[in-house]
């Protein structure tokens, strides 16, 4: 089943978030496609919804856009009424009310995180049925199923934040690399306690790996001349 | 002809009855038969009737001290066929907060499924337990609309919300006006006054719960007027580390305690 519309955005995408011991970084590739068209290569898929609560958008453009916005209205009401900040906990939970109530109409698979005052740092999936699972990191979006082995091969708990810096800068590029509908440049959030901080990478400076050899067409490489067994 | 004239007859004859009515009437102001209507000198005698009605009823007393909330209340038993324990005067409105009402009983039922309802709507919408401060909110907004309309009339209690939430242990009364106040040590009915001098003796923020059951004891035996009532029943609960954050009545042997040491406090006050 084609779950876009002919000529929708989608943004078939790599997007993740890690917490760490004072917050949480989240980030996310550039790329949002219409069929083979790249429309944007500099999208920016990590939206703000409150201080310090962000969301990483997949799934459909436009859905997810009018999710986020919501779920931003809803917060602004939680703050005049409560006057205090959300806790991270209630927007992943109106993120989700929203995500299964109108799981048949929408496409979206979205990331929570942020930082709040009664539990500190704290990551929310919300995968496309509207489940909703905390988890000390979450990846999504097509790119994410090319990288759940590495995820799972070097993520540990403790880290500081450069270590969590790092960790998502490398899972992004792994994705993007192998992921046709994710690329562009990565752009990533520090969310703590103190405020958030952008970071951005630019498609020419992204971490490089083993980037494969064609071996097949290439010169045979000669081995060593045998030499004559010496007769006794 | 003669039809006209009885027309005009009776009109006069109305004329005079509506008359001799106003004056009727006018023995009151006039400025107390609507919740909607403001006396000249910028009262509203309805909510002061409602605050009557909270006066007449038993004392009904709450204390925040360090580690939770303790509600106390005098239930007045107007009849030996009752049954004991029944007609509870506190109730719960969610696992982490109880209220305790003076007043008409029948209000506070009202208002008791009003903030459960508000309690249940919270978890919902925002996936967390309700706070005392936004449950006291929600209720003192329902309870001011209650005094802008001619057609209904104030609630006849005050109510006593306590419990533990995400800022701690907090109390708040919801007054007939509409008015929410926080308070460390709270008292409404009719031995308020005494009950109120007696908290302010005590360091609340500094006591434990099970010392503030037994100030709450005392001083529910002590507002209570031998003389003029009869019978009476202690109703208490609590909430906060002792009931592991949950409002729940305060144990039989603990309660039994406190209302021993209550009585012999009695006979050497004063």
């Amino acid at each position: 089943m084609n779950r876009l519309k002919t000529g929708e955005v989608n943004l078939g995408t790599s997007i993740m978030a890690v917490q760490f011991d004072k917050g949480v970084v989240i980030g996310a590739d550039s790329r949002t496609t219409t069929g083979s068209y790249i429309a944007n290569r500099v999208t920016d898929k990590l939206t703000h919804v409150h201080d310090r609560i962000y969301c990483c958008r997949s799934g459909s453009a436009a859905d997810t856009q009018a999710v986020a916005d919501m779920v931003h209205s809803h917060l602004q009401l939680y703050t005049q009424i409560h006057g205090a900040h959300p806790p991270v906990s209630s927007a992943a939970g109106i993120f989700q009310d929203i995500c299964y109530d109108n799981k048949d109409a929408l496409s979206a698979g979205i990331i929570v995180a942020g930082w709040d005052k009664e539990v500190g740092p704290s990551v929310y999936n919300i995968p496309l049925g509207g489940g909703l699972f905390r988890q000390p990191w979450a990846i999504g979006g097509s790119g994410s199923t090319y990288v759940y082995g590495y995820c799972d091969a070097t993520y540990q708990e403790g880290w500081g934040r450069d270590e969590t810096v790092e960790f998502v800068k490398n899972t992004l590029a792994l994705a993007m690399a192998r992921d046709g509908s994710s690329g562009g440049v990565i752009r990533m959030c520090v969310i703590t306690e103190d405020g958030v901080e952008r970071l951005f990478v630019p498609g020419d400076k992204l971490p490089t790996f083993w980037g494969g050899r064609e071996v097949l067409s290439g010169p045979v490489k000669k081995s060593v001349e045998p030499t004559a067994m010496a007769i006794e | 002809m003669i039809s006209h004239g009885l027309t005009r007859l009776s009109l006069r004859v109305r004329g005079k009855l509506t008359c001799i009515l106003t004056t009727m009437t006018s023995i009151g102001t006039g400025y107390d038969l609507s919740a909607s209507t403001y006396s000249p000198d910028g009262r509203i005698f309805q909510v002061e009737y409602a605050n009557k009605a909270v006066e007449n009823s038993g004392t009904a007393i709450g204390l925040r001290v360090k580690d939770g909330v303790v509600l106390a209340v005098e239930k007045l038993i107007h009849s030996k066929l009752l049954v004991p324990g029944a007609n509870r005067r506190i109730q719960t409105v969610d696992r982490h907060i109880g209220m305790a009402s003076a007043g008409l009983l029948a209000d506070s039922r009202k208002i008791s499924q009003l903030a459960r309802d508000s309690g249940a709507q919270t978890r919902k919408q925002w996936k967390e337990p309700l706070t005392v401060k936004a449950l006291s909110d929600t209720v003192s907004w329902n309870a001011q609309t209650y005094t802008l309309y001619s057609s209904v009339r104030p609630f006849g209690v005050s109510t006593i919300f306590g419990g533990v939430d995400k800022s701690g242990p907090s109390l708040y009364i919801v007054e007939p006006s509409g008015v929410c106040l926080g308070y460390h040590g709270a008292a409404v009915g009719k031995g308020r006054q005494l009950a109120k001098t007696e908290l302010e003796k005590l360091k609340l923020s500094e006591l434990s719960m099970r010392e503030a059951v037994m100030e709450a004891a005392r001083i529910i035996y002590l507002v209570h007027d031998d003389n003029k009532e009869k019978e009476f029943e202690l109703e208490m609960t609590w909430v906060g580390v002792e009931s592991n954050d949950l409002h729940l009545p305060v144990p039989a042997d603990l309660l039994e305690e406190a209302k021993k040491k209550a009585k012999d406090a009695l006979e050497t006050f004063e």
